[in-house]
């Protein structure tokens, strides 16, 4: 691994992701990816008498999935690094007691996603571990229980309101020996918190829009690439709200974003026109993983996307630090991923 | 990482940006909420709901021969059973997406807030869990509830004479 900047890892062996799954709840299973979620859930309580307990169900199954997807045993993985957005990451912890390896748990609110990717290729390229797990779940209801309201509790959601992804999505990374066909993790770029002053936890989008710029700014920086490298750059949860934002951020500081295709997982999963209860789009660590690792990857594997750069953001809020005034601190991770075929 | 592109020059640095000239460039992106189109909705819906009352009332004064005061109790009772249902069948919420502060000021916004704090919360336990949290929203209605009436109380004792009875 080579340090690239002040916040960028290369991965020089090029690790390589050798399965990943995604799961998903019954509204991303209406949405317009829905082909592309390995398995959907038909109720949000998934057959468990708790929200919490039917967040840690979706978990496991992406991690079987992932495991299975990856042809390897249980006994072969040597890492799992993951998290997600209940207090004390107990999805993870619970999902870490079934896998029975070593487990860092990470905290990124919703850039856990990427977070946790990074960290299990920097693991996987130098030389600790042959096959590492990266993973995330979210959950509507726990969030809404944890960060907001009761889930039956009639509130009026303003327009700049998300809606909490429900899903899952995990990837093996593994050793690259010359036989992966790919895709690759070439890159991560690690953020910075920023903090613009917002404070409306349902204004998560502008809250969470500097962030993700500022990572963006960071990576072509520390890389020295330009946005046309990539085929794609999708931010994680920006919405309807954030990427605009973004996309003003990083035209005034000069980044020809024009050069590519430049989105937001939280647009993606969702159908807003008929799909309106998400109001501004989706959010939750589910989001940017799921459509990572179900949509993104699948299109690299047809040869849709060579290069892709996922900009996972997250809103490091507690729901005690709102309610004491506090503003909301926001972090975005970067990670490059890369299809074979020209460098094996 | 192969191919390198031609390094980009970063113009602006976002350190130098303050959080007073973001939050004017984000609100030009931030929809703001429809208050009228909300005042509107808020007062069809709750009207709509006073209106449900009123006849519920007028049936228990019809068929059990109550007086108008008689009939408020059981009248409440019953939109609150509806509210409660309706909130157990997951339905309230979605209404109140809507309806905003119409579903939200009547007897049944209470019972909403009560019942879904203790439907969430059943899950860690019968005391500590729905007991405990069943007020969570609702506790601050009959804080502010009780106050208001104290002071209301106070005005009343020095005001109040000659002004009838309640």
């Amino acid at each position: 691994m080579k340090q690239l900047g002040k916040q960028t890892w290369q991965f020089t062996s090029r690790p390589a992701i050798l399965g990943a799954s995604s799961v998903v709840g019954p509204e991303e299973g209406d949405g317009p990816l829905a082909a592309d979620f390995d398995f959907v859930y038909d109720t949000l309580k998934m057959n468990e008498n708790t929200w919490e307990k039917a967040e840690r169900r979706m978990f496991e199954k992406a991690v079987r999935l992932a495991l299975m997807k990856a042809e390897i045993k249980q006994e072969e993985l040597e890492f799992f690094v993951g998290g997600d957005l209940m207090n004390q990451i107990i999805s993870a912890s619970f999902a870490a007691k079934k896998l029975g390896t070593p487990y860092l748990g990470v905290f990124g609110a919703c850039s856990t996603s990427m977070e946790s990717l990074a960290v299990a290729s920097m693991i996987v390229d130098s030389g600790g571990a042959k096959y590492a797990l990266a993973g995330t779940a979210s959950h509507n209801c726990t969030v809404e229980k944890q960060f907001r309201y009761p889930t039956e509790y009639g509130s009026q959601r303003p327009p700049t309101a998300q809606y909490t992804v429900t899903g899952s999505g995990c990837a093996v990374i593994t050793r690259n020996d010359g036989t992966q066909s790919g895709p690759f993790v070439t890159a991560a770029t690690i953020g910075k918190v920023m903090d613009f002053d917002i404070k409306d936890p349902f204004n998560m989008g502008s809250a969470m829009a500097p962030a993700a710029a500022d990572t963006i700014m960071a990576h072509f920086r520390d890389t020295g690439l330009s946005p046309g490298y990539y085929d794609l750059i999708a931010t994680g949860d920006l919405a309807s709200v954030g990427l605009p934002i973004t996309q003003e951020l990083l035209a005034k500081a000069g980044i020809p974003m024009e050069q590519t295709e430049f989105t937001d997982c939280g647009l993606m999963i969702y159908d807003r026109e008929r799909q309106k209860f998400v109001i501004a789009g989706g959010s939750g660590c589910g989001c940017s993983a799921t459509v990572t690792y179900g949509h993104i990857l699948k299109r690299m594997k047809k040869g849709q996307l060579k290069r892709v750069l996922v900009v996972a953001t997250g809103a490091l809020l507690s729901p005690l630090s709102y309610q004491q005034g506090d503003s909301i601190p926001c972090i975005a991770h970067a990670v490059a991923l890369e299809s074979g075929g020209e460098q094996a | 990482m192969p191919a390198k592109t031609k390094r980009s020059g970063v113009k602006l640095q976002l350190d130098s940006l303050t959080p007073q000239v973001y939050k004017q460039m984000a609100k030009k992106h931030e929809p703001s909420r429809p208050v009228f189109k909300n005042c509107i909705r808020a007062f069809l819906s709750g009207g709509l709901i006073c209106l449900i009352g009123q006849a519920v009332q007028q049936v228990f004064m019809a068929n059990f021969d109550m007086t108008p005061r008689e009939a408020a109790s059981p009248t409440v009772a019953v939109l609150i059973l509806i509210s409660v249902i309706l909130t157990c069948f997951g339905v309230y919420d979605k209404l109140a997406q809507w309806c905003g502060a119409g579903t939200a000021v009547p007897v049944t916004g209470f019972a909403n807030s009560m019942c879904s704090a203790a439907l969430e919360h059943r899950a860690e336990g019968i005391v500590l869990g729905m007991a405990a949290n069943m007020f969570k929203l609702a506790g601050s209605v009959i804080v502010f509830g009780v106050v208001a009436a104290f002071i209301i109380g106070i005005v009343y004792i020095f005001l109040g004479h000659g002004g009838g009875h309640l």
